[in-house]
């Protein structure tokens, strides 16, 4: 893989940041990484973008009174605890 | 990290004969993950909870009609994941499909110049501006590349259980994720180098 090939990393980028590609691409791609700057930015921009957007779903909360619209809707009021 | 629950110990036999402590359990174990897989769909709170409330309004209705193969959480996010869909659909009909033939060539939006953002400080990566550009992001998805990404990255479904809350294989399931994060790379990227620029001028 040359510096042409950066394009066509882009269509593996995805499985190899999941640990999901043939052994012998990741290393060819790993190969490629070690020459390309570019590349590497754009897997650990990939990774950080994942990272990103865990993070900040983790950090959603269900308000109370939407659990508690919820088990009223359903007829499950005596099943609600605060 | 992701919004997965551990493997569910639920009572087919139960649910189906319509107890309701045990479906009362059940909504209790799975309503956070519906409701946040339905704020990510659509980005708006009102139309999660109605995505939500019926969600568990039909998953009451036809539990008789579940057969056991898939897992509960599996079959409750293909009903939220229809109904968030058809929620979509209804609201922009002209710009909604499910196939979203019309990708554009990610490959051929890199830009020459590539910033390493990642150096900018967390409290940057994650500030309230941050987060509505995140959001946004998400939103510009066509919903089928969307409900891919919010299933994988932010649920943490499997690539073979969201083939099967989607019936969809699970190359397609790879291709559609990879799109996905590539396109919310490119904005991500494009807003963070921004504030990268903006801190060193």
């Amino acid at each position: 893989m040359d510096q042409q090939s950066c394009r066509q990393l882009l269509a593996w980028l995805s499985e190899y940041v999941d640990g999901e590609l043939e052994t012998k691409l990741c290393a060819e791609i790993d190969r490629h990484l070690m020459e390309c700057e570019n590349c590497r930015i754009v897997i650990d921009s990939l990774e950080k973008t994942i990272y990103l957007y865990q993070s900040v779903s983790q950090r959603d909360t269900v308000p109370t009174e939407v659990r508690e619209r919820l088990f009223q809707r359903l007829k499950l009021d005596e099943f609600f605890e605060e | 990290m992701s919004d997965r629950k551990p493997k569910e110990a639920f009572s087919l036999e139960l649910l189906r004969s319509g107890e309701r402590a045990e479906f009362a359990r059940l909504v209790e174990t799975y309503y956070e993950m519906i409701y946040r897989l339905a704020l990510k769909m659509l980005n708006d709170p009102q139309d999660a909870e109605d995505i939500l409330q019926e969600t568990f309004t039909k998953a009451y209705q036809h539990i008789q009609n579940f057969d056991g193969r898939a897992e509960l959480s599996t079959w409750l996010y293909r009903i939220a994941t229809n109904e968030a869909l058809m929620h979509l659909r209804r609201k922009r009909p002209q710009t909604f499909s499910i196939e979203s033939p019309d990708y554009a060539d990610e490959t051929a939006q890199e830009p020459h110049q590539i910033l390493d953002w990642r150096s900018l400080p967390e409290e940057e990566l994650m500030s309230a501006e941050a987060r509505t550009h995140m959001d946004a992001a998400i939103q510009n998805l066509p919903s089928s590349l969307r409900v891919v990404f919010v299933l994988r990255d932010i649920q943490g479904l499997s690539t073979r259980e969201v083939g099967e809350v989607l019936d969809l294989t699970e190359t397609a399931v790879k291709t559609r994720l990879s799109r996905a994060r590539l396109r919310l790379r490119a904005e991500l990227s494009s807003y963070y180098s921004e504030r990268l620029e903006a801190g060193r001028r």
